[in-house]
């Protein structure tokens, strides 16, 4: 048998080394689940495929133009709302929330490698979904630097979001409740559907919804060359403030 | 195996004075004191119930406590800097059901600063191949072992091992053991707790049982199950004991517990064997299994604790 030396060292590594690795464990485990792929990847691969080929919607210009902001738009609320609602929410039901407390990783440590899980796994769907649309005839158009700028105001909005879901509903709940929140916002949020199609009166309403604010900023940007989002980026905010303070305030550890 | 009380004081691994712990109506810790000397392997013992996780959780800094005061290397339970200084196994759980037993424990030796080496630790608790199972597809056993590696893996000074066994087949148990043992000898603090009255026989140099979430006794596992000599033996149930008692030298008692085992206490000799014997031979009954010995933990456990389920 191997002889271990038990004395004591304790200490606690650089916390960029613990962020990472707990990044790394996070992301693996969103990238092998294969639910979480579905939701991620093949969906959303799935509607940007069958919306730019077939006349399912019709609008002014290229199709591939319009659907691609829109299924980046979906990407990241996949990843970012639904994958970690119910990831965090089952963390904590099967108490590993509870178990990483007794780690040196500190709560801040730990919702900082989630987020870059979240953008590392973002990333894979951007270069995957970017490369379809390329394939498909897509030629964006706009300053990058707007479409980070969104997609790292909708992943800061969504997480709040799914942290707040996560921190207070059963894990069941979550699961559930993020699914659903994922379709309705899917068919309201001008993700496939453009919103003109929808009644005048709720589409002020409609607008302010965090989907519609990040699909219409990555469209403006992408297919019409857009300058800054304001418009969008102030929903965002909005967003963000709301559901990480409320979330701060309501998420139970275990 | 030392002897334990040395337990208290400044250089305490655990002081706990007057804790109180209440979930709504229900106190699950009513006033406990008690301490955890360093480099010692202290057992807590107590039935379901007698607010044995709840202490240990305060300590770990997982809860928060109602009254009284708890330290833990003379610290309080929730500053940060004892994060790394701490070993913490839960009762259950803890782990992502997915994530494979290698890559998680990897995970985490990457949050302390002089981690043992994951594989190493593995081979010693006989998980080597099941590094890449899933944590689902483990063994109630195997789970617990690894749980017992990440416990230990940042070479902390105190442990906290919650039911380290409960589960485990009798090989898992004794290299869990193994792993305490080790533990002590290097100069680890462990605090451990059971419902296996061997094993806090067998690891531990201090004994706390508790109930009622009060201490009921404490002392070295030899201090608890005292020097006193037991008689004992199996016979049919029922056996009118009235008569040999007036045959036994004054201060002697016996007893019926349960159904068919007799345990007769006293001055435990020559005499009184002969007396115990004798008796048999006109009640017309072998005494089956008849034995001398010590009172074990157990004894003094259900003693304590009394009989009842909880």
């Amino acid at each position: 048998m191997t002889t271990l030396d038990f004395s004591p060292r304790p200490g606690a590594a650089p916390l960029p080394r613990m962020v990472l690795a707990q990044a790394g464990a996070e992301a693996r485990a969103m990238l092998r689940n294969g639910e979480q792929l579905l939701l991620t990847l093949i969906i959303p691969v799935l509607l940007l495929v069958g919306f730019s080929q077939a006349a399912l919607i019709d609008v002014d210009g290229s199709r591939i133009g319009f659907i691609t902001p829109g299924i980046l738009a979906l990407a990241v609320m996949s990843t970012a709302f639904t994958g970690q609602a119910i990831a965090t929410g089952f963390e904590r039901r099967y108490g590993v929330l509870k178990r990483l407390g007794a780690t040196p990783l500190s709560r801040a440590g730990l919702l900082l490698a989630k987020t870059c899980a979240v953008v590392a796994v973002e990333i894979v769907q951007v270069v995957v979904i970017g490369a379809v649309a390329l394939a498909l005839g897509w030629s964006p158009h706009g300053d990058p630097l707007w479409v980070i700028l969104l997609v790292l105001l909708g992943t800061a909005a969504f997480s709040g979001l799914a942290l707040l879901m996560a921190g207070t509903l059963r894990a069941e709940a979550t699961l559930a409740g993020a699914n659903l929140v994922y379709l309705v916002l899917l068919g309201l949020g001008g993700v496939v559907f453009p919103l003109t199609k929808f009644p005048e009166g709720i589409q002020p309403v409609l607008e302010l919804l965090p989907i519609t604010a990040l699909t219409q900023g990555m469209r403006s940007v992408l297919e019409n060359g857009a300058g800054f989002p304001t418009g969008p980026v102030i929903v965002l905010l909005c967003w963000t403030v709301a559901g990480l303070g409320l979330a701060a305030r309501t998420f139970r550890w275990e | 195996m030392r002897a334990g009380g040395s337990a208290s004081g400044a250089g305490a691994a655990v002081e706990i004075s007057g804790l109180i712990k209440r979930y709504g109506r229900t106190t699950a810790v009513d006033g406990l004191t008690m301490a955890c000397g360093r480099g010692e392997v202290t057992a807590i013992l107590g039935p379901n119930g007698a607010g044995k996780t709840s202490t240990i959780e305060i300590c770990e800094g997982y809860r928060r406590l109602d009254a009284g005061t708890v330290r833990v290397l003379g610290l309080d339970p929730a500053d940060p800097t004892l994060r790394p200084r701490l070993g913490v196994m839960p009762q259950a759980g803890g782990v992502p059901p997915a994530a494979r037993a290698g890559e998680w424990l990897r995970v985490v030796s990457r949050f302390y600063a002089h981690p043992l080496d994951p594989g190493a630790l593995l081979d010693l608790l006989g998980l080597t191949e099941h590094a890449r199972t899933p944590y689902r597809r483990l063994s109630g056993g195997q789970q617990q072992r690894l749980s017992l590696a990440a416990a230990v893996i940042g070479r902390p000074e105190l442990v906290f091992l919650d039911e380290p066994t409960a589960g485990l087949d009798p090989q898992a148990r004794h290299a869990c053991w193994d792993v305490v043992t080790g533990l002590r000898d290097a100069g680890v603090s462990v605090v451990l707790t059971t419902h296996h009255m061997d094993e806090a026989e067998k690891l531990s140099d201090h004994v706390v049982v508790i109930d009622h979430g009060r201490v009921v006794a404490e002392g070295s596992p030899a201090t608890l199950t005292g020097a006193e000599r037991q008689l004992r033996f199996r016979a049919r149930p029922g056996l009118n004991l009235d008569e040999l008692l007036s045959a036994l030298p004054p201060g002697s008692a016996a007893k019926e517990s349960p159904a068919g085992h007799y345990i007769i206490e006293g001055q435990v000799g020559p005499q009184l064997l002969a007396t115990v014997t004798a008796w048999c031979a006109t009640e017309g009954v072998t005494a089956e299994d008849l034995s001398i010995e010590r009172r074990t933990l157990e004894d003094v456990f259900l003693e304590l604790t009394g009989r009842e389920l909880r």
